[in-house]
């Protein structure tokens, strides 16, 4: 595993990086830099703009203001897509399709290395292939979209509120599969209240303020 | 950012187009007046009754400057929205938008005044032919225009998307036009025709080009009154409006 | 992160969609029992006289499975934006376009298929007369996806917006105005026995052509708009 100080660019780096919605900032300028292996914790009230920030560096929202270089090159909205993979609010799966059936659609359109069930006993849900999703608990759905996660082999992983609606268990889970991902080279920018137990991997903290 | 750049971000800027906005409609308004009023008098006094038509072409005086400005009205939205979601620049969003409510107006009063000239021309209030249902149809994306701006809650994701329409919408009228006029060939009887000004004696012209001139000059008064107060509205929390403005605290 | 190739990212896609339509398959047959219902309207309001059917038969028709398809305009991408699922197909490596094309090809195949194959039984609820069917169905089979390409766009538009029916049909219906045009008048023509009948025709096929083509990158484009 390299270190930090040896790698060659930073995985993500943000200069100024702003986001106003109908003239109201919402963030910024943000000046943080992630690298491969570690881990940024984002901590912030409501409202203060974490699942914005979030968006933003997924591609989904253009920033205001400010740049983002990803891999040491600099991107926009629509190339940021390619390295990160996103975990949202929703689901980001369909209710009326088993695990597996969504499982194997995200599998295709990644052209994944990984197996899709192979990716469903890794979080738990073995057993569970057939199951519709609309049938699994709120637990449950976030470990598929976990397992979703982790078929994309995006190198940047963005966690909005990862560990909502999760027991023990489940908060284990996460820390444990942030933990797999970072120490295999990967990173991951992950949002939360803070009120949980930290993954066990090198983390630094950025915190916005409403 | 090269200089030319720069420039036009600096000329697009919020502070600088309201004042320029502040500045010119006014007397934009006035040309408008000033050229309406020859014009309109020039077509209900001056001008000498047609031979065919009598005392109803003088309508046309209102409707042809109408119908131009409502298609000319439809093309620069086209282009600010091309600006806009090209380069992103605000001020181009906004001109856009504020484009539509006047080229909605232009267009009604070009569908009323084509009836009334139509009734004692050809007996119907209505005709189904090319220039009308292109006209319709046009209205009808000035009102989806304005209907998507007003839906979306994100003032600029509502202009962005309102501005890819009207872009659609600017592709989609001369395709109608050329349909509907394909189709009155097919059903034989429609022998309606709108008379066009090139019929016009060279005499009877000059009142024409004061009410063209006119609506021009409203158009540009009411685009650049309609953008600045849209504008202030956006830009109310910012420094330079509240001192402008002479704001308390 | 590889990029599939378009063929895999395809199938998958219309796998998906599939699978989808057959978990709701009683909401597959709304369209066809709406243009039922809207042909057997006129007969019930103008007489069920033979000759007089006959004249406005291809109109009737056209307008009918027109406004069968807008009513599902609405549900091709609300269920995604609803569950996020519209997000993750954002942010997958495999071509937005491409997707919607699927997405458009599937919607087609279960909203209007129906209602081409259909159409000799609803031709004959309205005595059309039997040298009018091979143009009405030509016609159909080449405007019907065309209208499905320009709703896909319109859709795009007004993905974020709630209860957006009505304003999705305003905004739709201009743009349907040329294809209905040359779709019913090629019919009309066909009746007359002008040859120029199958100009519109080609017409149609240009049109969907180029549709094919643009129609799905606008509304790509469309979605990036709406959903930032």
């Amino acid at each position: 595993m390299n270190s930090p100080a040896s790698d060659p660019a930073p995985l993500l780096e943000c200069r100024g990086l702003c986001f106003s919605r109908n003239e109201e900032p919402i963030f910024g300028p943000l000046d943080f830099t992630l690298a491969a292996g570690t881990a940024i914790q984002v901590l912030g009230g409501n409202g203060a703009g974490k699942t914005t920030l979030l968006r933003v560096l997924a591609g989904l929202l253009p920033a205001s203001q400010g740049e983002v270089h990803f891999q040491g090159r600099s991107v926009d909205q629509q190339h940021l897509v390619q390295g990160t993979a996103f975990l949202g609010h929703l689901p980001g799966h369909k209710a009326d399709l088993s695990a597996l059936e969504n499982l194997q659609f995200t599998a295709a359109l990644h052209a994944s290395a990984l197996a899709p069930e192979a990716a469903l006993t890794d979080v738990g849900l073995a057993g569970f292939e057939q199951q519709q999703a609309r049938r699994l608990s709120a637990g449950q759905n976030k470990r598929l979209a976990l397992a979703r996660l982790r078929l994309s082999a995006a190198p940047l992983w963005l966690l909005d509120e990862p560990y909502a609606n999760l027991d023990r268990d489940g908060i284990a889970l996460v820390n444990r599969q942030i933990g797999d991902h970072v120490n295999a080279g990967g990173a991951v920018l992950l949002t939360t209240h803070g009120a949980y137990a930290p993954p066990p991997v090198p983390m630094h903290t950025l915190e916005l303020r409403a | 950012m090269n200089r030319f750049l720069l420039w036009f971000h600096q000329t697009g800027s919020p502070a600088n187009f309201d004042r320029y906005a502040a500045r010119w409609a006014p007397w934009a308004f006035a040309t408008a007046f000033v050229a309406l009023a020859v014009g309109i008098y020039g077509a209900l006094f001056s001008v000498p009754p047609d031979v065919n038509q009598g005392e109803n072409f003088r309508i046309l005086y209102i409707h042809v400057p109408s119908a131009w400005m409502s298609l000319f009205i439809f093309i620069a939205m086209a282009i600010q929205a091309v600006i806009a979601l090209v380069w992103r620049i605000k001020i181009c969003e906004i001109l856009a938008m504020s484009c539509a409510p006047i080229g909605a107006a232009f267009t009604v009063i070009t569908l009323a005044t084509g009836s009334i000239w139509g009734k004692p021309t050809w007996g119907t209030w209505w005709s189904w032919d090319a220039r009308l249902t292109s006209e319709l149809v046009m209205l009808f994306l000035y009102i989806g225009v304005i209907g998507l701006n007003s839906a979306i809650e994100d003032r600029r994701a509502a202009a962005r998307a309102a501005c890819f329409l009207a872009i659609i919408g600017l592709v989609n009228v001369p395709i109608v036009h050329y349909a509907v006029d394909w189709w009155n060939t097919l059903h034989q009887g429609e022998t309606i025709r709108l008379l066009g000004p090139s019929k016009m004696d060279s005499s009877m012209m000059w009142p024409l080009i004061a009410t063209v001139i006119g609506t021009k000059a409203w158009f540009v008064g009411s685009l650049l009154q309609r953008a600045r107060a849209t504008n202030l509205e956006h830009e109310a929390n910012k420094d330079w409006a509240r001192s402008a403005y002479g704001a308390t605290q | 992160m590889s990029a599939p190739g378009l063929l895999a990212a395809g199938r998958a896609q219309i796998q998906r969609d599939l699978r989808l339509v057959w978990r709701r398959r009683g909401d597959a047959l709304q369209p066809v029992l709406f243009a039922v219902m809207v042909i057997a309207l006129f007969p019930l309001a103008l007489g069920g006289e033979h000759e007089q059917l006959a004249r406005i038969a291809p109109g009737v028709l056209w307008v009918a499975i027109l406004l069968a398809g807008l009513l599902t305009l609405d549900v091709l991408f609300r269920s995604d934006v609803d569950d996020g699922s519209l997000e993750q197909l954002l942010l997958s490596p495999a071509p937005l376009a491409w997707l919607i094309a699927m997405r458009v090809l599937v919607h087609w195949a279960v909203t209007a298929l129906p209602l081409l194959l259909l159409t000799p039984v609803f031709a004959e609820l309205l005595f059309l007369p039997g040298r009018l069917l091979t143009p009405l169905m030509l016609s159909l089979a080449l405007g019907t996806p065309l209208l499905s390409l320009i709703g896909a766009m319109v859709a795009a538009l007004t993905v974020g917006i709630r209860r957006s029916g009505i304003l999705l049909a305003v905004l739709a219906l201009p743009l349907y105005v040329p294809v209905l045009v040359f779709g019913a008048g090629a019919v009309v023509a066909a009746d007359q026995g002008l040859s120029s009948w199958i100009g519109a025709i080609y017409l149609l096929a240009a049109g969907l052509v180029l549709a094919l083509v643009l129609a799905p990158l606008a509304a790509a484009t469309a979605l990036r708009i709406a959903l930032s």
